[in-house]
């Protein structure tokens, strides 16, 4: 046992701090996408490892996401265990078929001889100021696909441990990062801890009047909401998911049989979004529970808008609180 | 209304320009070692001395393997099988390239490389399942370096590319060593060299130099459209644009294959980078067993065809020569009969999956949501037994 050795991380060096331990780890850990290598990533989530792991591990790939993950599917099935960067949620789907027809297929058709040990990562999510396509929320597309394992990370000591157990896994994970908050709050990494199970959500705020879910960028929200709240006497329970696929709700449910009354906020669509699915759950399983409909609060059923008005579409504190009013006075 | 002759591909005037008149038959440039006569022709980059026993081998695996498309065929007109892509006329264009192979080279395959299956050691009856409709591949494709038949038009293209860049990350390139260094082949059609795919797998292997080699049969069809609806250069040219070699062989011709895919072969395990073969052929039957050609194309071209046949051309020869008599032709026969045998029987045997396999390997680590629909259908099914129905 080593001695505790904590250090203070963003997300994005949570991030990077993760991948670089994974790739200390197992030399068959490859990381590969657009700008990866010299320039670390346009977020710079990969700054260094090129540097320190070669350019044959370290790869800078042609402009082409379709030919990223389709060459990791070839990569995977030789026996690495790839980590493709896609380089903004709203480029994911020049490689839609490839995730979705093989890369999510691949151990099923096989019968398990040739399982995906591949990691997705995209910085998914708005609030950045950004022009079209680069602040999109795309998870219930592949939460919706069998095959695919989906999380979404929301803090910078779960960025740390996450991604290494995303890559340690042997399926295919979907693995979205809030791009919001890469280089906004610092948080204290022990790295001689024990993480918690990859696809397991957590209550991250005791309550005992509603509770609200949320995961990636939105978890944020959700705490400034209880906390504001709680000036007012009100008490929220938030649950940070984590996991989209598997969704991992008995936290939820536990919560909801104490609370009664339940929001569910994400960034991307509202319709069929992972609210409706986490919404129709809890109906079977806590039905007499309820004491309100469950409710979702998350981007309007339009295009992401320009970004100047942006913070409108996107779910905020007043919106997850006006929701949790609404709960309350049902 | 009576479909018109195929033309061939008209270039324009700008394009003859450059890639010279329209040729007819794959013109000049077609690597050639044995004419649709069986004559036998020099080729001063590409020619090697075959074996009486390499050649008979050829005609023997061709003969196999037609007879397992044609048994194939047959079973699905009897019901037995849900569909079949037929692989008539391609059987030199995949034995010349399967067995130029080596047993490290690992293959990428559309579903209709039934040829090239067999040259990897794959149980013919395994390739029936897909189609069957009992599973989506039975072999395993770790044992025989032989990767599951993709059905998505050239999405393969990349795995094959990914596959060799992690060769080239094993240090298994260019060793000298010809039982380490290792190729990889990438089949696509002509259709396919038009998806996104295609074209991305032959700029990321041109970018890293990864050893894979594009080996394209060009049937002149994709399901109903010519190829002059996928492009407007022969093919091979295409290679060149991309910043690697591209060759047109003979596709119909076994000992032009052979020698022009063994060269692909070569520079991809010396590590010299991709190659795209253009192994210029023509699909004898339908699409799939549900296509209908009389729709849109002529008998004309398929007599035309017919006269190239690879399994006759390498017959005469064989005879002509010497290399073969009735006795070997009366044992392939009777090898033959035993395979469409052993596929009749095998394939009526081959089990339908319980209900419950459906849940099975979709993910590595099975979810604790799929383990509760898993037992929850179990029950569901088992209600049904307690009830006596």
């Amino acid at each position: 046992m080593s001695a505790q050795r904590t250090t203070r991380i963003t997300l994005a060096k949570g991030l990077n701090m993760g991948l670089r331990r994974a790739m200390e780890d197992d030399p068959k850990v490859l990381v590969m996408g657009e700008d990866v290598g010299k320039l670390g990533g346009v977020f710079r989530i990969t700054d260094g490892l090129q540097k320190d792991f070669g350019e044959d591990r370290v790869i800078d790939s042609p402009l082409a996401e379709s030919g990223i993950v389709g060459t990791a599917v070839g990569m995977a099935l030789r026996g690495y265990r790839p980590v493709v960067e896609i380089q903004f949620d709203g480029f994911v789907y020049p490689a839609y078929d490839q995730i979705v027809c093989q890369v999510a297929k691949m151990c099923y058709r096989s019968k398990g001889r040739t399982p995906m040990p591949m990691v997705i990562r995209i910085p998914f999510g708005g609030g950045i100021g950004a022009v079209e396509h680069h602040s999109e929320s795309p998870e219930a597309q592949f939460a919706h696909t069998p095959g695919l394992k989906v999380v979404a990370c929301s803090n910078p000591v779960d960025g740390y441990w996450m991604i290494q157990q995303a890559i340690a896994s042997d399926d295919p994970v979907v693995f979205l990062e809030p791009k919001r908050q890469y280089h906004a709050d610092k948080a204290d990494l022990d790295e001689t801890t024990t993480p918690e199970p990859l696809f397991a959500s957590r209550v991250v705020r005791r309550g005992t009047d509603a509770t609200v879910v949320a995961y990636g960028p939105t978890v944020k929200t959700a705490m400034r909401a209880a906390e504001a709240a709680a000036t007012e006497g009100q008490s929220l329970e938030v649950v940070d998911l984590r996991t989209l696929s598997p969704l991992d709700l008995d936290p939820v449910y536990d919560s909801v049989r104490r609370t009664g009354r339940l929001v569910v906020c994400h960034e991307a669509h509202v319709n069929l979004g992972m609210g409706a699915e986490v919404a129709a759950r809890v109906a079977e399983e806590c039905f007499y529970s309820l004491e309100a409909p469950v409710l979702r609060v998350g981007g309007f059923d339009t295009p992401y808008p320009a970004s100047r008005i942006e913070e409108d579409f996107l779910p905020d504190l007043d919106r997850v609180l006006d929701a949790v009013d609404r709960s309350l006075a049902y | 209304m009576t479909p018109t002759p195929n033309p061939g591909p008209d270039f324009g005037p700008g394009l003859a320009e450059v890639f010279g008149p329209q040729q007819q038959d794959g013109g000049p440039e077609l690597v050639q070692l044995l004419t649709p006569e069986g004559e036998r022709r020099h080729h001063d980059d590409f020619d090697l001395d075959f074996s009486a026993e390499q050649l008979r081998g050829f005609y023997r695996d061709m003969v196999l393997v037609r007879r397992l498309d044609t048994e194939a065929t047959a079973l699905q007109r009897h019901g037995e099988l849900g569909i079949w892509a037929q692989l008539l006329g391609q059987e030199a264009a995949q034995i010349g390239c399967g067995r130029a192979l080596r047993p490290q080279d690992y293959v990428f395959p559309t579903y209709r490389e039934h040829g090239v299956a067999w040259c990897k050691g794959v149980d013919p009856l395994d390739l029936l399942g897909l189609f069957r409709g009992v599973d989506h591949g039975r072999w395993d494709p770790r044992e025989n370096n032989f990767h599951l038949y993709t059905i998505v038009i050239g999405a393969q293209a990349l795995h094959a590319t990914g596959y060799a860049m992690g060769v080239q990350r094993d240090g298994a390139v260019g060793t000298g060593d010809p039982e380490r260094d290792t190729a990889v082949v990438a089949h696509f059609g002509d259709g396919a060299s038009s998806q996104g795919d295609v074209n991305e797998a032959f700029i990321f292997a041109a970018s890293y130099q990864a050893p894979v080699v594009f080996f394209c049969q060009n049937n002149q069809w994709a399901i109903s459209e010519p190829i002059e609806r996928q492009s407007r250069i022969p093919l091979y040219q295409r290679a060149l644009g991309f910043g690697f070699p591209g060759v047109r062989v003979d596709g119909n011709d076994v000992l032009a294959t052979y020698a022009v895919a063994q060269a692909a072969l070569q520079r991809a395990r010396e590590g010299s980078g991709p190659t795209l073969v253009e192994a210029y052929t023509y699909r004898m039957g339908a699409h799939t067993t549900t296509d209908d050609p009389t729709r849109y194309r002529v008998d004309d071209d398929v007599e035309h065809w017919k006269l190239k046949d690879p399994i006759a051309r390498l017959e005469v020869y064989l005879r002509r020569n010497g290399l073969i008599d009735d006795d070997f032709q009366a044992t392939l026969k009777q090898e033959a009969d035993d395979l469409g045998h052993r596929l009749r029987e095998g394939c009526k045997a081959l089990p339908d999956p319980a209900p419950s396999a459906m849940f099975d390997h979709v993910y590595a680590e099975e979810t604790p949501e799929l383990r509760a629909q898993r037992e929850g259908y179990a029950a569901y099914l088992g209600s049904f037994e307690e009830a006596g129905r």
